[in-house]
C-alpha cells in the first residue's frame, strides 16, 4: 500500500549545515497496518513523514501509495491520499475560520475547489454527528472560530479533519506531544477509535515508548536517517520497554544508559 | 484674537456643502479599499501593486473613452488591465519566488512607465460635456447613487464568492498556508487568484475616479495603499464597535466602504479647518500606524515580561 524505496534526503547540501536526514529508507506498509515510529531526537522521523507527504522533493529513491508513484507530486496533490495531524495544534486548522468551515475545507481534500457553495446543509448535519464522537461539545458551537478552542480541542478537530474524508494513509507526527497528559491520553484514545473504525493505514510518531508499544500492530525505530528496527505481529504484542532499549543498544551499538536519554 | 478670527472665518456651510462630494469620492475609494481588504485581510499579503494599478485603471478608462468607446466598456477593459497587473505580481511571487512586498513594488514601478505610455503623457482630461460618463463631479448626487449601486453589486458578488469552495480556499490560504496545502489546496494558485481579483477592483475604482474628476493622472494612485488600509481599518474598528461579535462577512465588507467615506469626510474636515494639506498623507500614515499598532500593543500588554514583572513586584510587596 505504501512503498518507500531507497529514499534519501539531505538538507542544506554543500553548506556547513549539511545534514543527511534520510539515508536510504526502504519501507513497505500493508493496507490496514498501524505502525508506531520511535527514535531519538533528530533521527529523521518527521523527515520521513514529510517526505511521504511531499513537503519537499526527495533527493533519491521513490515513494508510491497504492501503486501510484507520487514521488514527483507536490504536497497539495498528494493530499488526496493523505490525512495529517501535526505536533503543533496551531498548524492543522485555520484559526480565523469557523469549526464547520474548517471541516468543510477538509471534506474537500484532494477535490478541485469550484464555485459551488463552500458548505452544504447535508454536510452541516454530518459534521454535527461527527463532532459528537469527539465528546467535546464542539457540535453545539459549529460556527465558533477555531482560534477560540484549546490545544486539545484543536488537535481532536484536526484528527477529525484528517479522517472525515477517508485517507489512504494517516500520518500522525507526535500529535499529542504538545498536550497535557490527560488531554494527550484522550486524543490518543480518540485516534485509536477512529483508526479502528475506518480501518485506516496509519503511521504514528511518538516519543512515548509505552504508547508506541501499546498502539498499532507494528513498530519501527529510527536512528540517523535509517530504520534500525522493525517488529510486528506476535513479537510486537509481547514487546516490553526493556526489550526495546536492549534491541536499540544492540543495533545502534551504544550503551543502554544513552538509550534512555535518547528515547525518553 | 487670532484664534477667534480663525474660527469666525470658518463657514459651516462650506463644510456641509463639501459633504456630498466627499461622500462620492469616499465611496470610490471604498471600492478600492475592498480590493485592499482582499489582499491585506483575507490573503495576509501586503500588496503594493495597487498604487500602480489604480492609475492604470484610470488611464485605460480615459484613453478608451477618448477613443470613442462607451464608458461601461472602457471600465470593463480597465478591470482586465488591473487583473493583469495582479497576475504579474502573483507570478513574480509564486513562480519566481520574489517576496510579496517586493513583487508588488516591482509591478508598481513598472506600471509607472506603462501608465505614462497609455496616457501618452502625465495626464489626460475627459470632458463630461463631450462624452457620456458613468460618474462626474458635475452631478454629485447621481454619481453617489451610481457608485452606491456599483458598491452594492461588488459587495454581493464578493460575499458570494468568498463563501464558495474557491473563496473559502483563498481565505484558508491566507489564514494557514500549511494547513491549506495539507488539505490539498494549491496555495500558489489561490494567491494569484486573489491578487487578480483585488487589483481588478482597484482598477475599477481608478476608472470611476478618473471619470469623476474628469481626468487621469500618472500620480493618482500615489499612496493609494495607505488610504485603502486606512479605510479597511476604520471600517473594522467601526463595525466592531457597532456590531461587536455579530459582525458577519457582508457587514465587514460594507464597513470597508464606509471606512472609505469616513476617511474622505475627515479629509474634508481637515481642508475646511484650513490645515496644511501638505500634511494629509503624513497624517494618514500616522493614523494607519496607530490603528495597526493598537491590537499588537494590547496583546503585548496582556502578555509581556514588563507587565509580568510589575505584577510579581506587587505580589512580593
Ligand atoms: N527543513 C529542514 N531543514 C534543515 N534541516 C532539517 C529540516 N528538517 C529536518 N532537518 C534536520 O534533519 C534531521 C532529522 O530531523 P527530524 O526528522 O525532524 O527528526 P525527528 O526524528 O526528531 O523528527 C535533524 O538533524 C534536523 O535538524
Ligand atoms: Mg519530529
Amino acid at each position: 500500500m505504501l512503498d518507500l524505496y531507497n529514499v534519501k534526503k539531505t538538507f542544506n547540501l554543500g553548506t556547513i549545515n549539511e545534514k543527511q536526514a534520510l539515508s536510504g529508507i526502504d519501507f513497505y506498509l500493508k493496507e490496514g497496518d498501524f505502525v508506531t515510529v520511535i527514535g531519538g531526537n533528530g533521527a529523521g522521523k518527521s523527515t520521513m513523514l514529510n517526505a511521504i507527504a511531499g513537503v519537499w522533493p526527495i533527493d533519491e529513491g521513490s515513494i508510491s501509495i497504492e501503486g501510484v508513484n507520487v514521488t514527483a507530486l507536490p504536497e497539495h496533490k498528494r493530499a488526496k491520499y493523505i490525512g495529517r495531524v501535526f505536533q503543533d495544534p496551531m498548524m492543522g486548522t485555520a484559526a480565523d475560520m469557523g469549526i464547520e468551515e474548517n471541516l468543510a475545507l477538509a471534506i474537500r481534500r484532494g477535490k478541485s475547489r469550484t464555485l459551488r457553495w463552500g458548505i452544504t446543509k447535508e454536510e452541516r448535519e454530518r459534521f454535527h454527528e461527527d463532532l459528537k464522537i469527539l465528546g467535546l461539545g464542539l457540535e453545539d458551537r459549529m460556527t465558533s472560530k477555531v482560534g477560540l478552542l484549546s490545544g486539545g480541542q484543536r488537535q481532536a478537530l484536526t484528527l477529525l479533519m484528517a479522517t472525515i474524508q477517508k485517507p489512504k494513509l494517516l500520518l500522525l507526527d507526535e500529535h499529542t506531544a504538545a498536550l497535557d497528559p490527560k488531554t494527550a491520553a484522550n486524543v490518543l484514545e480518540l485516534s485509536d477509535k477512529i483508526v479502528a473504525e475506518h480501518n485506516l493505514t496509519t503511521m504514528m510518531i511518538t516519543h512515548n515508548m509505552s504508547d508506541a508499544i501499546h498502539h498499532g500492530n507494528r513498530i519501527i525505530m529510527m536512528n540517523q536517517g535509517k530504520i534500525i528496527l522493525d517488529i510486528s505481529g506476535e513479537e510486537k504484542k509481547k514487546l516490553t520497554k526493556a526489550d526495546l532499549l536492549q534491541k536499540f543498544s544492540e543495533v545502534a551499538g551504544v550503551s543502554e544508559e544513552t538509550d534512555e536519554i535518547l528515547l525518553s | 484674537m487670532n484664534v477667534l478670527a480663525y474660527f469666525a472665518s470658518l463657514d459651516p456651510m462650506n463644510f456641509m456643502g463639501a459633504i456630498p462630494g466627499n461622500v462620492a469620492q469616499g465611496l470610490i475609494w471604498g471600492i478600492m479599499a475592498l480590493g485592499v481588504f482582499i489582499t491585506f485581510r483575507l490573503l495576509d499579503f501586503p500588496d503594493l501593486t495597487v498604487d500602480g494599478s489604480l492609475a492604470t485603471g484610470g488611464a485605460v478608462t480615459v484613453v478608451l473613452i477618448l477613443a470613442g468607446i462607451p464608458s461601461p466598456l472602457a471600465i470593463a477593459v480597465a478591470v482586465l488591465a488591473g487583473v493583469l497587473a495582479g497576475l504579474v505580481t502573483g507570478l513574480l511571487h509564486t513562480a519566481l519566488g520574489i517576496p510579496g512586498i517586493l513583487a508588488g513594488i516591482l509591478t508598481q514601478i513598472s506600471l509607472w512607465s506603462i501608465n505614462l505610455i497609455i496616457l501618452d503623457g502625465a495626464n489626460k482630461a475627459v470632458n463630461v460635456d463631450k462624452y457620456s460618463l458613468i460618474v462626474s463631479l458635475r452631478n454629485v448626487t447621481e454619481s453617489i447613487i451610481m457608485v452606491l449601486i456599483f458598491a452594492g453589486i461588488i459587495i454581493s458578488i464578493l460575499y458570494w464568492y468568498f463563501g464558495t469552495e474557491q473563496g473559502s480556499a483563498i481565505r484558508a490560504t491566507g489564514c494557514n498556508p500549511n494547513m491549506s496545502k495539507a488539505q490539498g489546496i494549491n496555495i500558489d494558485n489561490m494567491k494569484v487568484l486573489a491578487l487578480c481579483i483585488s487589483n481588478g477592483l482597484v482598477a475599477l475604482s481608478g476608472g470611476l475616479m478618473a471619470q469623476y474628476q474628469g481626468f487621469a493622472d500618472i500620480k493618482m494612485g500615489q499612496g493609494a495603499i495607505v488610504i485603502g488600509l486606512a479605510a479597511v481599518i476604520i471600517g473594522d474598528v467601526l463595525g466592531e464597535a457597532i456590531f461587536r461579535k455579530g459582525m458577519n462577512f457582508s457587514i465587514r465588507l460594507t464597513f470597508v466602504v464606509f471606512g472609505g467615506i469616513i476617511y474622505y469626510l475627515v479629509i474634508g474636515l481637515v481642508m475646511w479647518l484650513r490645515m496644511p494639506t501638505n500634511m494629509l498623507k503624513f497624517l494618514t500614515a500616522v493614523i494607519v500606524a496607530i490603528f495597526l499598532a493598537v491590537p499588537y500593543l494590547r496583546e503585548k500588554r496582556k502578555n509581556s515580561f514588563a507587565t509580568k514583572s510589575k505584577r510579581e513586584g506587587q505580589k512580593n510587596a
